[in-house]
């Protein structure tokens, strides 16, 4: 079992939330939760993933031959999915933000307290 | 009805696809009508399936790719009174929120009406189904769509960066599912519930099911709002819509609860039972800090809004315990804590909703006596105080009884002071609202110390209205009865019980899922009656303080100590996304590393 993915895997998400955490930017900030979701692709993706195996599309090879999980891979498409959506709409957030504010530092937009 | 299952999502996501279809087409009246109808529709295909629920668990396999030999493929929606029940209350509150929101706004979208259906297909996706991914991805949906419809408002702001706090840290959290459901897969090869909870239960659980255990909790709570990841939700209150408002504290963020219970109940429960005390342990730490917090950032609000948000803040740390002493009492409790809760808070929101109407601000001090004329507002604030305060026979104080009850079975009776306390000071902080709105007691300018700075609500509606129109105040009016009377209904206490017991029993549940085993429900024995007394003396008690804090110089010097560490607390609450996340990881790595390191 190799374990780099999940050293990546784990490192992505460390970073991300950092990236996150520290933002003096909104679309930084965006872009630092893509990171995040990176680390949940790379951790599927590793799940998944049998060494010299091929890939799980059984036309040209017998079935039932062993081969990569293919659930994984959906389930990361339906995740990519999700969160354009969810991305596309706090970009749209962000622009907003930038339309009324006239900036994108989240420290700036202190509105709301207490 | 072969498909009767799936129609709860069915129809409120075509009539959402077909309004954002027509956006431009339709005009708003014929937008609210369709709307209104395809929700009614959906309530009624959920009461359908709560009453077919009732002697067994509905189970639909989707494509008919059913179970084979204890193996899944396919996915699966698993239909208990539990998940039946909550996705009929959602629809029944986005119905009333929809009918309050006819006369409310002055220039609605209808993209408000495509989201707000999109948002119930969320939601009831999310209560019906059967499967770990299908419940992460209906989480997103009603995530994405409840986002949506916290920016709506975008000339105002604040709701700017309360929906970018909103969406942030709630998208993170769903991160945190995922990276836990990869985990549970990487072990079970199984995403269907029942599978993944009969598969773990092989092996004794590992580090490997406590981190995953741990990432899934914390991404579900992060929805729950509870502390310390409740930041975003005074935030997402104080700024979204009020009609939305009242789904948001209704059901939305019950939504959390009931995913960590259905997941806990039908996944971990096999592997992880022995470590039942330790987690109650931590459950109930969690949830006594969220009744704190809430309940005293509530009662040192002066934006309306915000004040109920954080309401709903406390609420949410009883409904944790509830759900977090992991016993039949409990989990009934806590459901029935939902109905009221939802209910009463909700006519709060509407009853804010007709103040922002007819006014333009939610703002205590600015509002002060000038609600004398608005009659249906003002009871609904006094009967919501009632309600908070769980007087006889509101849903809360029969939800708060069961829990007290479940408390005193695992031995930790002292919890019922702190619900008391809990329910008593978010009580008072409605109570408080109401005698200076409403009434015009105390004088305007005593607004308390170290309370939020001035925060301008910009109004949903253009201008100030002379008067309310029927469709505010009845659906108001209507929702604050039904929270206060709901403990009246017949069957209601044995009916929960029994379901919870249901609920509770992951054996059954995957033999009911993967073989097809009918369930045989049997009747748990019937619980106590509960004290009338208690809610009346609690009611009395936050009338008492508030009227105290309003009349009182003496005890408004008395509590001048308190302001240091309450502007602390305030503090915390900074408005600034970083922080909230920081909080956020901090809440993770601690809830993690006690599932890794204690239990063993």
């Amino acid at each position: 079992m190799n374990y780099l993915p999940y050293a990546v895997a784990a490192w992505l998400f460390l970073v991300g939330l950092y990236g996150v955490t520290t933002s003096r930017n909104l679309v930084h900030l965006c872009i630092c939760l893509s990171v995040i979701q990176s680390s949940s692709y790379v951790l599927l993706l590793a799940i998944g993933y049998r060494t010299g195996r091929p890939a799980p599309i059984f036309k040209d090879i017998k079935p039932g031959t062993p081969a990569v999980d293919p659930v994984v891979q959906a389930l990361m498409l339906t995740d990519i999915v999700v969160e354009v959506t969810v991305i596309a709409l706090l970009l749209a957030l962000a622009v907003q933000v930038h339309k009324r504010n006239g900036t994108l530092d989240p420290s700036r937009l202190n509105e709301i307290k207490g | 009805m072969q498909y009767a299952p799936v129609l709860p999502v069915v129809i409120p996501l075509f009539a959402a696809a077909l309004l954002a279809a027509l956006s431009k087409l339709l005009p708003q009246r014929v937008a609210l009508g369709l709307s209104l109808l395809a929700t009614a529709a959906t309530t009624a295909a959920s009461t359908f399936l709560l009453r077919a629920s009732l002697s067994n668990t509905v189970v639909y396999w989707f494509g008919g790719w059913s179970a084979h030999g204890g193996k899944t493929l396919g996915i699966s929606f698993a239909i208990d009174p539990i998940g039946a029940g909550l996705a009929a209350f959602a629809g029944l509150l986005t119905f009333l929120s929809l009918l309050f929101s006819a006369k409310y706004f002055d220039a609605a979208d209808n993209y408000f009406y495509a989201l707000t259906l999109a948002f119930l297909a969320g939601m009831s996706g999310f209560t019906l189904t059967g499967d770990m991914f299908n419940l992460f991805v209906f989480f997103e949906l009603m995530s994405a769509a409840a986002f949506g419809l916290c920016g709506l408002k975008t000339e105002d702001p604040s709701s700017l960066q309360g929906s970018v706090n909103f969406a942030v840290t709630n998208t993170i959290g769903a991160y945190l599912v995922l990276t836990g459901i990869a985990l549970l897969y990487a072990r079970t090869s199984a995403l269907n519930m029942a599978q993944m909870g009969q598969t773990l239960a092989r092996t004794p659980a590992d580090k490997l099911v406590m981190a995953a255990f741990a990432f899934i909790v914390c991404g579900y709570l992060v929805k729950a709002a509870v502390v310390p990841f409740h930041f975003w939700l005074a935030d997402a209150h104080a700024v979204a819509p009020t009609p939305i408002c009242v789904l948001f504290s209704g059901v939305m963020v019950e939504m959390g609860l009931y995913a960590v219970a259905r997941i806990y109940w039908t996944v971990f429960d096999p592997s992880l039972h022995p470590f039942l005390p330790h987690l109650r342990i931590l459950f109930v730490a969690v949830g006594v800090a969220t009744m704190v917090v809430g309940g005293i950032e509530c009662y040192s609000q002066r934006n309306i809004k915000r004040l109920l948000a954080f309401s709903t803040i406390s609420h949410m740390g009883l409904m944790t315990v509830g759900v977090g002493l992991f016993n039949v009492a409990g989990l009934a409790g806590t459901a029935i804590y939902t109905l009221g809760h939802g209910l009463v808070k909700g006519s709060l929101f509407l009853g804010s909703g007709i103040l922002l109407h007819r006014t333009k601000t939610v703002d205590e001090s600015e509002l002060h006596g000038r609600g004398r004329r608005m009659k249906w507002a003002g009871i609904v604030f006094f009967l919501g105080a009632a309600g908070l305060a769980g007087i006889f026979p509101s849903g809360l104080s029969m939800g708060d009884d069961l829990i007290h009850e479940s408390a005193k079975q695992i031995g930790v009776e002292w919890l019922k002071w702190v619900s008391f306390f809990a329910a008593g000071i978010t009580a008072a902080a409605v109570f408080r609202v109401a005698v200076r709105v409403f009434l015009g007691w105390g004088s305007p300018a005593s607004h308390q110390r170290g309370a939020a700075p001035k925060e301008k609500e910009k109004p949903e509606t253009e201008s100030g209205h002379d008067r309310t129109p029927v469709w505010m105040w009845a659906p108001a009016v209507a929702m604050v009865l039904g929270g206060l009377l709901i403990g009246f209904a017949p069957g209601l206490k044995p009916g929960t019980l029994r379901a919870a017991s249901r609920f509770e029993d992951a054996n059954t549940y995957a033999a009911r899922v993967l073989q097809g085993t009918p369930v045989h429900s049997s009747a748990p024995e019937e619980e106590k009656t509960q004290e009338p007394w208690v809610g009346l003396f609690i009611l009395a008690a936050a009338a008492i303080i508030s009227l105290a804090n309003v009349k009182s110089k003496g005890f408004r010097e008395s509590v001048k100590p308190l302001i240091a560490p309450l502007r602390a607390l305030h503090r915390l609450h900074s408005g600034h996304v970083g922080d909230y996340v920081a909080f956020l990881t901090f809440g993770l790595a601690a809830f993690g590393l006690v599932c890794i390191f204690t239990f063993r």
